[in-house]
C-alpha cells in the first residue's frame, strides 16, 4: 500500500457550539489507497470525525477548533467548501439527507454537485454515466430518485459523490437504515471501490462486514482515539471493544472465550468467516484425529 | 404457553388494485410468545403487523384478536390490546416533553390524572428514562427516543407489543438494552412481535421466527430451525448470523450442531474439545 498521507489530523480538538469536546486530540494520518474503518458507540465522535474530513466541521457547524486537519497538504479551515467537495466526498446515513430533492431524474441528481460548481454539461453527463455504472444504476438515468428502494437511493448518493471524483470517499454508517438486500448492494459497491484503490473512510456498526475490507480500524470513545491499528489487531481486542459497548465479530469473541475459559490456543483471532472456518475447522479435525 | 391471542386467517391485503401486500397469510399467535417477523422491505411484514392491531383491515380473510374480529370491532379496542411501536420516532413523537408523550396514551384511555402519573412513572422506569420527564423528546439521543416510544406504549398496558425495527440506528449497547427490555416485558407475560432485519438480535432473543416474502409466509417455526435453514434464507437474500454460518460450514468437518449464539457456539466447542 502506498504510504503517502492524503489526510493529516494534527492534534485536532473540536467543540460544537453546544457540545464540548466532540473530538479530543485526534492525531493520525490517512494514506492514499487505504480503507479506514471507524467504530465506536453512538456519541463517540464517529460522525464528527467524518464531517471534519470534508470541512463541514467546522465550516457549517461553527464551534471551536484546536489543531488542524490537512487535506492534501492544505488546512481545511483555509479551503472553501467547493474546493473541499472536490477532494473529499461525504455519504450520509440517510440517503434523503444527501439527495438534493430538486432533481427529477437520477441523472440530474448525479450531476447536481458538478452543475452547482459550473462544470460544462458534456463533462457532467460523462461523469454521471461513469458514476452510475460504477454503483450499478445504469439504466436508472430517467427514473425519479424518490421511487428508488433504500439500497438504490444510497447507491445513488454514492454516485453523486463519485461524480465529483473526490480523492477521499467518506461514508457515515451508510447501511444502518437499509434492509439486508440494500446493505448487500451498498457494501458490495464500497468493496468494489476499495478494490480499485480508492481511499475510503467508513464509519459503521456492522463490524462483521467491514472486517472484510478495512485495512485499518480507528476505534473512538468520548471523542478520543482508543485504538488505531491494522483491522486484524483492533477487531481482536475483544475485551477492550466490549468495554466500549462495541461487539467484535462473533467469530473473534468466540476465540476469546475459548482461550480464556478453556485455555484453547488460537493464536491470531479470526475476524471474518473464512478465517474462522479455517481455524475452527482445523481445531475440530485435530481433535477428531486424536480421539 | 397460553391461550390463542391472535388468529390470522387467510388474510389478503390490497393497498390498491395494483398493489397487493398480503397474499393469503395464516398464522396463530399464543399469549406470551416472543416472535421475530423477518423478510426484505416490501415483503409484507409491516402490512401484516398493522393488520394485527386493526390499523389496517384485511381486504379478504379475518384477523381475530382475543375472539374479536378486527373488521367489526372498534379500532381503539383492538389498539388497546395490541400496541404498535413505529420504526421512525418522528412518526410517533409529537409532544413537547417526555412526560406528556408517555401520558398521552393512558389519558386517552380515560384514566384519572393520578393513574396516568403512575403509568408514566412505571413506564419510564421500565425503559430506564426516569429523570427525563421534563426533557424535550427531540433532545434525547436516537436510542433514548426509541425507548421513549416503547414507554409510551407500555403506559397503555397492552397485552401484545408489535415493535417495528427497534434496533435500526442503534449501537450495540442500545441493542443490548433493547434485548433486556423485551425479555423483561416477555417475562411479565406480554406477547411480543418484533419486525427486524437484525439477525443477530433474532438469534439472541426470539423463540419463534416468521419469514415473509412477496406477501406470503414462507417459513414459520422455532428460530433455530428457520435461521439454520440456509437454503430458505438464501431464497430471500437474508444472511444468517455469523455463528450460524460458521456452524453450517463446520458440518464439513463433522460438527452436527446448529448453534445460534456465541454462547451456544462456545458450549458446542466445549463438548467437542473435552
Amino acid at each position: 500500500m502506498p504510504r503517502e498521507p492524503i489526510i493529516i489530523f494534527d492534534h485536532f480538538t473540536y467543540s460544537y457550539p453546544t457540545t464540548p469536546n466532540a473530538l479530543v486530540d485526534i492525531d493520525l494520518k490517512i494514506h492514499r489507497g487505504e480503507v479506514l474503518g471507524v467504530i465506536g458507540p453512538n456519541g463517540a465522535g464517529k460522525s464528527t470525525f467524518c464531517k471534519s474530513l470534508n470541512g463541514l466541521v467546522p465550516h457549517f457547524y461553527g464551534g471551536t477548533v484546536k489543531g488542524r486537519v490537512l487535506v492534501d497538504g492544505k488546512d481545511t479551515l483555509e479551503m472553501t467548501p467547493a474546493e473541499l467537495s472536490l477532494k473529499v466526498g461525504l455519504v450520509f446515513q440517510e440517503p434523503e439527507s444527501q439527495l438534493s430533492g430538486l432533481s427529477l431524474t437520477v441523472e440530474d441528481e448525479v450531476g447536481f454537485g458538478l452543475s452547482m460548481l459550473g462544470f460544462p454539461s458534456e463533462l457532467i453527463r460523462e461523469r454521471a454515466r461513469e458514476a452510475l455504472e460504477k454503483v450499478g444504476l445504469k439504466g436508472f438515468e430517467k427514473r425519479s430518485p424518490f421511487e428508488l428502494s433504500g439500497g438504490e437511493q444510497q447507491r445513488l448518493a454514492i454516485a453523486t459523490v463519485l461524480a465529483m471524483k473526490p480523492e477521499v470517499m467518506v461514508l457515515d454508517e451508510p447501511v444502518a437504515l437499509l434492509d439486508p438486500i440494500g446493505k448487500y448492494e451498498v457494501l458490495s459497491t464500497v468493496i468494489e471501490l476499495a478494490s480499485e484503490g480508492s481511499t475510503i473512510v467508513i464509519a459503521e456498526h456492522e463490524i462483521e462486514e467491514i472486517a472484510y475490507f478495512a485495512n485499518r480500524i480507528l476505534a473512538l470513545n468520548e471523542g478520543r482515539i482508543v485504538s488505531l491499528d491494522d483491522a486484524k489487531k483492533v477487531l481482536a481486542e475483544v475485551e477492550k471493544l466490549k468495554s466500549l459497548g462495541v461487539d467484535p465479530p462473533s467469530v473473534a469473541e468466540l476465540s476469546y472465550m475459548l482461550e480464556r475459559e478453556l485455555g484453547v490456543k488460537i493464536g491470531e483471532y479470526p475476524i471474518t468467516l473464512p478465517e474462522a472456518l479455517k481455524i475452527y475447522g482445523e481445531l475440530v479435525r485435530e481433535r477428531w484425529e486424536r480421539k | 404457553m397460553g391461550e390463542k391471542i391472535i388468529e390470522v386467517k387467510d388474510v389478503w391485503f390490497k393497498y390498491s388494485e395494483e398493489v397487493t401486500a398480503l397474499r393469503g397469510v395464516s398464522l396463530e399467535i399464543e399469549e406470551g410468545e416472543l416472535i421475530a417477523l423477518i423478510g426484505q422491505n416490501g415483503s409484507g411484514k409491516t402490512t401484516l403487523a398493522k393488520n394485527l392491531n386493526g390499523l389496517l383491515k384485511p381486504t379478504k380473510g379475518d384477523v381475530i384478536v382475543k375472539g374479536m374480529n378486527t373488521k367489526n370491532t372498534p379500532t381503539h379496542i383492538i389498539t388497546n390490546i395490541v400496541g404498535y411501536v413505529f420504526q421512525n420516532p418522528a412518526h410517533q413523537i409529537f409532544t413537547k416533553t417526555v412526560y406528556e408523550e408517555v401520558a398521552y396514551g393512558p389519558r386517552n384511555q380515560g384514566l384519572s390524572e393520578d393513574e396516568v402519573k403512575e403509568r408514566v412513572r412505571m413506564a419510564l422506569e421500565m425503559v430506564g428514562l426516569t429523570g427525563y420527564e421534563e426533557t424535550h423528546p427531540y433532545d434525547l439521543n436516537y436510542g433514548q427516543m426509541k425507548l421513549l416510544m416503547i414507554a409510551s406504549i407500555i403506559a397503555m398496558q397492552p397485552e401484545v407489543y408489535v415493535l417495528d425495527e427497534p434496533t435500526s440506528g442503534q449501537d450495540h449497547r442500545g441493542r443490548r438494552e433493547l434485548i433486556r427490555l423485551i425479555r423483561k416485558l416477555n417475562d411479565e407475560g406480554k406477547t411480543i412481535i418484533v419486525i427486524t432485519h437484525d439477525m443477530r438480535f433474532v438469534a439472541e432473543t426470539s423463540e419463534r421466527t416468521i419469514l415473509m416474502a412477496n406477501g406470503k409466509v414462507i417459513g414459520d417455526g422455532p428460530t433455530r430451525e428457520i435461521l439454520s435453514n440456509v437454503d430458505l434464507l438464501k431464497q430471500t437474500a437474508i444472511k444468517p448470523p455469523q455463528i450460524v454460518q460458521l456452524f453450517h460450514g463446520l458440518r464439513e468437518y463433522g460438527v452436527e450442531v446448529n448453534a445460534l449464539t456465541i454462547q451456544e457456539a462456545f458450549n458446542a466447542f466445549k463438548d467437542i474439545l473435552s
